[in-house]
């Protein structure tokens, strides 16, 4: 690889960027960085990618130890930015610290922050000093840059670097406005993730839940959301009505719920941009249990007429509900295959709930749960090759089974876990757990393995998350 | 068993839930309530001072004239067993006597379950109530129903004898 002096970094990206830059998303806008002056490790023949996890959770590569350093991103010009910190010198440490704290708050890594570390100068960003780092004992080594245009728009660059080898892995560019400066961190962790695990990435990514407060016997429930670390947060209802189980839409643009708006349950889709929401379905039946399909054009939801529970699809702007489901007791719920072609659901036709499949045209139902106890709120993994669920079994846990209803296992073992959600790349399982009495709700999340398991920070307590897709 | 204290509790918590059904007081307590004139069957607590009887047809009267407003299910179950069957028979002469009033049944259920089958069976409880009373002669078009799911427990415990209270249906007049 070439060496490149420091000072022709900016050069050198602007003519990437013209011949390189293909058809970027509009938000994040992913940007060529320059090459690092370490030779870089041809992706085919690195260890990392041989000790990915392939949907086994024996499959544990020694990555998990790795020690990754994660140093502040210095700037070539501090500047004011109306990103954290005022200026780009004070949110280079800020993007760091959101690196870092993804990549530790998932049980993944044991990073050492930016906080713990002596800065690096804006040339060593691509020209890595190795043998101070192996010094250290750092395994793996992020570094990044950021840099404020005149107009405000943030360039953020993001490499990984194998230090005993001294080697360059990966590394991207990040072009966002300064009030999506977080994302730039989340992606660039996302690099490091994936390129370290295998995996498909999932920090770049929001969560919409119901905010509680109150006592048990008047709780108030408003809907709200937040980035997947907790950063964000925002109301969106305020729990004048008993908001309950968002789902954001694939393209985080609408978020179905359950409102108790007028006094009766029913299912309405709210729309971010413009704020406003629309009742799904007019009705004198309640609608509850929204699911989106994989496309974001339809809507999954339950209706009760007479006592009896069906399960319907309809077209997400409204329209005609085709009835999926008709057998007499309670059909609920419903989450869709990736493909789209299945729908795994929740039916105590049998005489107890528990979990079925069906083609998405409601034929050829299949009860796929048969371990005892009840099995409630199944969800399709992302990845298609797990259904996580409630177990009612004693206590509330959470489990997880293949799509045929083999391999069960638990991943919690508390009071009451339920409503499990799936990261967007399915490898870790967020739920609420409630506490025993008092009725308090919370956040957490565990992964695949059932080893890691961490509770959110959330501003008051909270229940029924819903993990969306990684951004674009 | 205390039963006594038991059916003032349901009492006050079925007047709450009226207020609650409507959205302007969602959020008062029982005990924010004032306290309610009594002259029923159902309770030996002497009658507070205060007004000398509810208005004929008012909420206040069906709950002193019915056996109980509300009914109790089995974990799991959405029958009407015997006792509930009085209980919604008292109700229905009530509805007799006042031909022109409309009645909401709520249906509720204990914390131990997951929330979105427990809004349906919820619903599920509330339609087995009302079916009983339009079996009696009450017309079908006097009641609307509406599920609560888990969110409204009446009993704060987390114990056999609060979700037993809290599998229920509570029929409130419509005013």
């Amino acid at each position: 690889m070439k060496r490149k002096p420091p000072a022709r970094l900016a050069p050198a990206l602007i003519g990437l960027v013209a011949l390189t830059l293909g058809a970027a998303p509009a938000l994040a806008q992913q940007q060529p960085l320059p090459a690092s002056n370490a030779p870089q490790a041809a992706p085919t023949t690195a260890a990392p990618d041989d000790g990915g996890l392939t949907g086994s959770v024996t499959g544990e590569g020694a990555w998990q130890d790795l020690g990754v350093a994660i140093p502040a991103f210095p700037t070539d010009n501090p500047v004011p930015t109306a990103a954290e910190g005022g200026n780009t010198a004070a949110l280079g440490k800020s993007l760091a610290r959101v690196v870092y704290n993804d990549l530790k708050n998932n049980g993944l890594f044991k990073p050492t922050g930016p906080d713990a570390l002596p800065g690096v100068a804006y040339p060593q960003v691509s020209a890595p000093d190795f043998g101070g780092w192996r010094a250290r004992s750092a395994e793996m080594l992020v570094q990044g840059f950021v840099r404020a245009a005149p107009d405000g728009r943030l360039t953020v660059g993001c490499y990984l670097y194998d230090v005993a080898l001294g080697s360059e892995l990966a590394r991207q560019g990040y072009v966002v406005q300064p009030a999506d400066w977080r994302r730039a961190a989340h992606k660039c962790a996302d690099m490091v993730y994936s390129r370290l695990s295998g995996e498909s990435p999932f920090f770049d990514s929001k969560i919409a839940y119901i905010a509680e407060t109150g006592p048990k016997d008047h709780r108030r429930k408003q809907l709200a959301i937040m980035d997947s670390d907790g950063a964000n947060h925002r109301f969106i209802t305020n729990g004048q009505a008993t908001a309950l189980t968002p789902r954001y839409s694939p393209d985080y643009q609408q978020i179905a719920y359950l409102s108790y708006l007028n006094g009766n349950p029913r299912i309405y889709v709210y729309d971010i941009g413009t704020g406003t929401q629309h009742l799904v379905l007019q009705s004198r039946n309640p609608t509850f249990a929204p699911r989106w399909s994989p496309d974001g054009k339809s809507l999954l939801f339950s209706m009760a007429i007479g006592g009896n529970t069906d399960i319907y699809r309809i077209p997400a702007t409204g329209g005609t509900p085709v009835r999926l489901t008709n057998t007499p007791g309670i059909n609920v719920g419903g989450s869709y295959s990736p493909d789209g072609k299945r729908i795994v659901f929740e039916s105590d036709r049998s005489g107890s709930q528990q979990v079925y499949v069906m083609n998405a045209d409601g034929t050829d139902q299949k009860r796929i749960s048969f371990f005892g106890g009840r099995a409630a709120t199944p969800e399709w993994s992302p990845r298609g090759d797990q259904v996580a669920f409630t177990c009612i079994c004693g206590n509330l846990r959470v489990a997880v089974m293949n799509p045929s209803g083999g391999d069960m296992r638990f991943l919690t073992n508390s009071w009451q876990d339920e409503a499990p959600t799936w990261s967007p790349n399915g490898r870790i399982i967020q739920f609420f757990r409630t506490e025993k009495n008092t009725g308090r709700t919370s956040i957490w999340q565990v992964d695949l393995t059932g080893r890691n398991e961490r509770k959110l920070n959330t501003p008051v307590d909270a229940s029924d998350p819903a993990w969306g897709p990684v951004l674009p | 068993m205390n039963r006594k204290l038991l059916v003032v509790t349901m009492l006050a918590g079925s007047l709450s839930l009226a207020a609650c059904s409507s959205n302007s007081a969602k959020n008062r307590s029982a005990a924010e309530l004032p306290p309610q004139p009594s002259a029923g069957t159902t309770t030996t607590t002497p009658p507070p001072a205060g007004p000398s009887g509810p208005t004929a047809g008012s909420q206040a009267d069906f709950v002193a004239s019915v056996q109980s407003d509300t009914i109790h299910f089995d974990l799991d179950r959405y029958n009407v067993d015997a006792q509930s069957q009085a209980i919604l028979q008292s109700q229905a002469q009530w509805l007799a006597r006042y031909p022109g009033k409309l009645v909401t049944i709520e249906g509720h259920c204990d914390e131990r379950g997951t929330r979105d089958y427990n809004i349906a069976l919820g619903e599920r409880r509330a339609n087995a109530a009302k079916a009983y009373l339009v079996s009696l002669g009450i017309d079908a078009s006097r009641i609307t129903t509406v599920s609560y799911g888990k969110e409204r427990p009446i009993a704060l415990g987390s114990d056999e004898a609060s979700y037993a209270q809290n599998r229920r249906a509570v029929t409130v007049t419509v005013q």
